[in-house]
């Protein structure tokens, strides 16, 4: 007869972090207001934690209150996060636990492809530094980012014939020799093509904007990046045979000159 | 050991069985001993192009069912003692032909011949697959109109991931491509696609580019494979592709336009 009641295992969860900046109760409901409206199914019942480590010093929330907020919003704070030392007694009170700051490796910036269209949210994520709202995000986006697997690229010497398909998985996909008509071509990265592209080549199928197709020669059927298509008719307008770089902007597919 | 050939296409009607009997007529006359198979089972051709359709006794399928033996169904050649034909049955489908008992057939065959010619069926099903699965070498038959250029590169496709040469991960299929049908004037006009255009397509190398010619529909009808009417441009044209075939570097012939189109009359049923 077994009767074993439990067994202790370690874990890790991935949560929410609220990286709070500042406090004001009025300002704090309107922000997190708009957020959880931007994305609802997110927010609905998550956990969050709640992080101390760039509150601005001098101020002192009223923690009962911003545990009120968040609870409003369906938000469930389950511990704080590198609560500096004078607060140490005022967020106890508060009845949940007391974590410590995060590694310093997490913190370290990732490194990252520069974009055009992210140089350009970078921007406006500046002019918003002091809000809550942005740091919540990038917390939300590396932790799905860590999600995803990296793996090595795939690479094809010989040609990709008509009716043949080749999907790299999680990576990218690189072809030294050709892609025939009625052949397909598919990667969740980036796609480079050295021989002639005749083929479909589709990029970012899992939903990566940033994805790229890079080609010698330009001839096909269907280029697409993150679902976002363009079909020959409009290929042969833009860098038609020549070499070309494809990438997406918005929804809009670019094609510009190698 | 045999080399094994399969003549391939994906395509119908551009010229399989006619290269099949051409190439191995020519093989046969270069002194090696070659046998061709019909893999076409249910449309058998070969033996009309051979003309040995009355001397048909048993076929591939009766020696895969071990009803006859290989000897009783090989068909020897009158006009060469190196060629022989084992015929395709014409009363039963596809299916009949099993790995096992291919490979039984051609594991036989390759004791005692130099090569093995598979004149495969069109389409990319059963049949084709069973003519190149064991195959060392393919010529790829195309004519210059996109769609057989399509289909050949499909073909091609087939051949690098359902070979047995494939799938054991062997060097992978010697790969060749022979343009029948070729006609220089059309070309100059812009209804047929060049050579260059198919070579650049396909991405294989060229064993020969066959005319496009009245003496291959003679030769058919008259059951003599047209390798043997080397006063036919058509005739020399394969006599330079076997050599190719053999490792030899020949220049292109018949590929400039003629002074008189008298090959014209042929084009208007298309």
């Amino acid at each position: 007869m077994n009767d074993l009641c439990f067994q202790l295992k370690g874990s890790a969860v991935s949560v929410i972090v609220l990286e709070l900046y500042q406090y004001t109760p009025e300002l704090f409901a309107r922000q997190l207001d708009e957020k959880t409206t931007q994305a609802p199914q997110l927010f609905q019942n998550s956990s969050i934690v709640i992080s101390l480590e760039n509150l601005s010093e001098n101020d002192t929330p009223d923690f009962a209150q911003l545990l009120d907020q968040c609870r409003s919003f369906n938000l469930q704070p389950m511990a704080f996060r590198a609560v500096p030392e004078a607060l140490t007694q005022v967020v106890r009170s508060t009845g949940l636990p007391l974590l410590p700051a995060a590694n310093r490796v997490d913190r370290e910036p990732r490194p990252r492809n520069i974009a055009p269209a992210e140089a350009q949210s970078d921007t406006s994520r500046d002019a918003v530094k002091t809000d809550v709202a942005p740091a919540v995000e990038e917390e939300i986006e590396t932790a799905v980012e860590k999600q995803q697997e990296r793996r090595p690229s795939m690479v094809i010497t010989r040609p990709v014939r008509s009716g043949q398909q080749v999907y790299a998985e999680g990576a990218d996909l690189v072809i030294l020799s050709q892609v025939s008509e009625g052949a397909e071509v598919i990667a969740d990265g980036d796609i480079h093509v050295y021989g002639a592209l005749r083929g479909r080549a589709l990029a970012g199928v899992k939903g990566n904007t940033q994805a790229r197709i890079f080609c010698q020669n330009l001839s096909a059927e269907l280029v697409s990046i993150a679902g976002n298509f363009i079909l020959s008719d409009t290929l042969r307008k833009h860098q038609w045979q020549q070499p070309a770089h494809i990438y997406l902007d918005d929804t809009d597919v670019h094609v510009v000159a190698l | 050991m045999a080399k094994i050939i399969v003549v391939t296409s994906g395509k119908g009607g551009v010229g399989k069985t006619t290269t099949s009997a051409a190439v191995g007529t020519g093989l046969a006359l270069k002194g090696f001993k070659t046998v061709i198979i019909d893999f076409d089972v249910g449309l058998r051709n070969l033996d009309l192009i051979m003309g040995c359709e009355r001397r048909v006794v048993y076929d591939f399928v009766n020696v895969i069912k071990q009803e006859a033996t290989l000897n009783q169904a090989l068909i020897k050649s009158k006009r060469n003692d190196n060629l022989f034909i084992l015929p395709a049955s014409q009363t039963r489908d596809k299916d009949a032909l099993t790995q096992d008992g291919v490979e039984t057939v051609l594991n036989e065959l390759a004791e005692t011949f130099d090569y093995i010619i598979c004149d495969s069926p069109a389409g990319i099903e059963k049949g084709a697959q069973m003519a190149l699965y064991f195959a060392d070498a393919a010529i790829v038959v195309t004519n210059p109109e996109v769609s057989s250029v399509r289909d050949s590169d499909r073909i091609l496709g087939i051949l690098q991931s359902k070979s047995r040469r494939a799938e054991r991960g062997d060097s992978p299929v010697e790969e060749q491509l022979l343009v029948t049908r070729y006609n220089p004037e059309r070309v100059a006009t812009g209804e047929m696609l060049s050579v260059d255009d198919i070579t650049e397509i396909l991405a294989i190398p060229l064993i020969g580019v066959i005319p496009e010619s009245e003496a291959v529909l003679k030769a058919s009808n008259q059951g003599t494979p047209v390798i043997l009417d080397q006063e036919s441009e058509a005739g020399q044209a394969y006599s330079d592709a076997v050599d190719r075939l053999l490792g030899n570097e020949l220049a292109l012939r018949f590929m400039d336009l003629p002074k008189k189109g008298f090959f014209s009359r042929l084009l208007g049923g298309k």
